[in-house]
């Protein structure tokens, strides 16, 4: 095992699969020479070359439209869009442009390429350059949804949405970058379509994503310390395709659902979970099931502020506190 | 000095003249065709004729070699055919029967082919401008030597995507070939109304350091001399072209359009004497091609699109159980376990 970044962990992901395949190269606005202004791409263009790895200009519907004619014709290409705000400018590529090409075609075209993105909040960037907008993917048919919450993962979900023959948008969460942990050594490929218990518990279920994560496991430590309330954390990891089996049987055995959300409140994706879990798992829950989410506002750049609006440790904690008393 | 201009127009060949007037009265036949058929109410949904532009598909699509790629929008009925796509293909996707191209999944606007270099045609504008710079971008990464031609319209020009894959191809000197099809109307606006150039690609060529390119797009000869030139400079690693070829739409915008908006006679006008099959016909006679030679391609033209109607007519609605194939790349559309 080596200890590697979260940001580490992309560039060491895409350099594994670079590697091993020659039709993948890597486009996007200074990921290049510069590595990205999140430094996750840092020794990417030293390795593989200028041919490899390329700078672009801003220009989101042609790097998005450029990766998908590539994708089409044989490459294997990765995309960056700096922040996922941004996909708001080229979101006909996602909408309806490579989710939609297989289907219309009944098959002939295909779309093997992931779109890299910065998601999330916590850097006091504001309103367009904070958001989680993982829910709005989630709501297209045709396309995978990722987003991982350790470096592990993102090295492993990253190799496995390179080899994916289906287009994969890829939501990193920048307020995960600086963080650091274990990664296996050598070849490491993960499956998309798996959620993960990171947390056993046995008298709630938590449902999380990304950033979420890490919030979600404290909260539940400082439950059980505090009050013997032992919370099970579950890593959705991909939104799509979605592993309910997971979150079905950690609902099912400790009859609570708790759910973690990043996005705004309307049409997130805990609402989804909460759903199924209500039409398929009614007779095991014990009380409602409940969604944590950001309010539905656009987010402020003051810290203070900021801080109060993204789900945080202590809302977590107090609000399950509330709900199980 | 630059070397004059053949004024003989004796360099393209008798064999490809008539493989271009194949092409074009293909078109032509066919797409009079989908109208009757709208008619009939058997073309469902939308659709968007190429009447009076068949000079431009059938030009680019005989100068291709057979690995090139054809990025075409929702008016791309007459880019299919010219590849060589199946006429029964094209007419059944268009009466949304199981025997089209895309088994009915697809309809008017979205025709592909992959097996004969048609990599879609796609309805929002401008998209497929950018995908076509990709398939570009592949081709010089991969070292193959097809070379990628976008169609679209000349309201397309006003679009973001349009001047981004512009931009972008230069920058990185793609093998792609922009082809703008000036009918003179976005949709039913006239298009010098809403554009701030007089020519709405050529005019901004200079602004990609592309050079300025206007031609008669109701002339096939001067349409696949044309892009002859930009394939030739394509594959030789100098990069994209841009070319504006004037030409109009003697059908409506869509199905549901009648062209209220033209100005009187101007239809009567163009189709009079500016006519891409009439004129082309005329050129092959004072050319001197036997006058039976053209009557058995026409009459080879009609039988093939009766027979494709009639095929396409008898063939069964799309079955049920392909609703939700194909979503995703294993075959099937499921999001969840």
């Amino acid at each position: 095992m080596a200890q590697l970044t979260y940001r580490e962990a992309v560039a060491a992901g895409i350099a594994q699969e670079m590697e091993r395949d020659e039709t993948v190269a890597f486009i996007g606005e200074d990921v290049a020479r510069a590595g990205g202004v999140f430094k996750a791409t840092v020794g990417l263009f030293d390795k593989f070359g200028p041919k490899r790895v390329i700078d672009t200009p801003i220009s989101e519907q042609a790097i998005l439209g450029a990766a998908m004619g590539a994708a089409m014709t044989g490459m294997r290409p990765i995309a960056e869009i700096m922040f996922s705000d941004f996909l708001a400018v080229c979101w006909d590529f996602v909408a309806n442009e490579m989710s939609k090409s297989r289907y219309m075609s009944d098959g002939q075209l295909k779309c093997p390429l992931v779109v890299r993105t910065g998601n999330g909040g916590g850097s006091r960037f504001g309103a367009q350059h904070s958001q989680s907008i993982e829910n709005w993917a989630m709501a297209i048919p045709g396309i995978k949804v990722v987003a991982p919450s350790t470096p592990a993962d993102v090295k492993g979900l990253l190799a496995a949405s390179i080899r994916d023959e289906d287009p994969v948008i890829f939501f990193e969460h920048k307020s995960l970058y600086a963080i650091k942990g274990e990664v296996p050594e050598g070849e490491h490929v993960d499956t998309l379509g798996t959620a993960k218990v990171v947390r056993p518990g046995k008298d709630a279920t938590i449902v999380a994503l990304a950033l979420m994560v890490p919030r979600a496991i404290q909260a539940a430590d400082k439950l059980m310390t505090d009050h013997g309330i032992d919370v099970e954390v579950v890593d959705i990891r991909t939104l799509v395709p979605l592993d309910m089996k997971t979150i079905s049987s950690s609902v099912a055995k400790t009859g609570r659902l708790f759910t973690v959300e990043e996005n705004p409140r309307l049409c997130g994706w805990g609402a989804e979970i909460v759903s199924i879990v209500v039409d398929e798992l009614f007779w095991d829950l014990d009380g409602p099931a409940v969604r944590i989410t950001t309010p539905h506002i656009p987010l402020p750049a003051a810290d203070n502020l900021e801080d109060i609006t993204i789900p945080s440790v202590d809302r977590i904690y107090s609000k399950i506190l509330d709900v199980l008393r | 000095m630059a070397k004059k201009k053949t004024l003989k127009n004796d360099d393209i060949d008798e064999k490809k003249r008539l493989e271009l007037y194949n092409s074009q009265y293909l078109i032509r036949v066919a797409e009079q065709r989908a109208y009757d058929l709208f008619l009939e109410n058997l073309v469902k949904g939308t659709s968007h004729l190429s009447l009076g532009q068949e000079a431009i598909a059938a030009g680019f699509a005989t100068a291709m070699q057979e690995n090139d790629k054809s990025f075409c929008t929702y008016r791309g009925h007459a880019h299919t055919l010219a590849r060589g796509a199946s006429v029964v293909g094209v007419l059944g996707e268009l009466m949304q029967r199981d025997c089209g191209l895309m088994r009915g999944k697809g309809g008017s606007m979205h025709l592909t082919d992959t097996s004969k270099g048609v990599m879609g045609s796609y309805a929002i504008i401008g998209a497929h401008l950018p995908m076509a710079v990709g398939s570009a971008w592949r081709a010089q990464y991969m070292g193959h030597d097809d070379v990628a031609t976008v169609f679209f319209g000349d309201g397309t020009t006003n679009i973001g995507a349009f001047h981004e894959a512009l931009n972008y191809a230069v920058v990185y000197k793609l093998p792609v070939v922009f082809v703008c099809e000036n009918n003179n109307y976005m949709e039913y606006t006239p298009i010098e109304s809403i554009t701030a150039v007089k020519n709405p690609a050529a005019d901004r060529a200079s602004a990609y350091g592309l050079d300025s390119i206007i031609i008669d797009g109701n002339d096939a000869d001067e349409v696949y001399r044309t892009a002859q030139a930009a394939y030739s400079k394509a594959r030789s690693g100098e990069g994209p072209s841009l070319i504006e070829c004037k030409t109009y739409r003697q059908s409506g915008h869509s199905r549901a359009d009648p062209g209220a908006y033209r100005p009187d006679g101007e239809l009567d006008h163009w189709k009079k004497n500016n006519d891409p099959i009439t004129r082309y016909r005329s050129r092959l006679i004072e050319f001197g091609v036997k006058k039976k030679i053209i009557d058995d391609i026409e009459e080879n033209v009609k039988r093939l699109v009766d027979e494709a109607t009639e095929e396409a007519k008898s063939s069964p609605v799309p079955p049920e159980d392909i609703l939700t194939t194909n979503v995703y790349a294993n075959g099937g559309w499921a999001w969840r376990n």
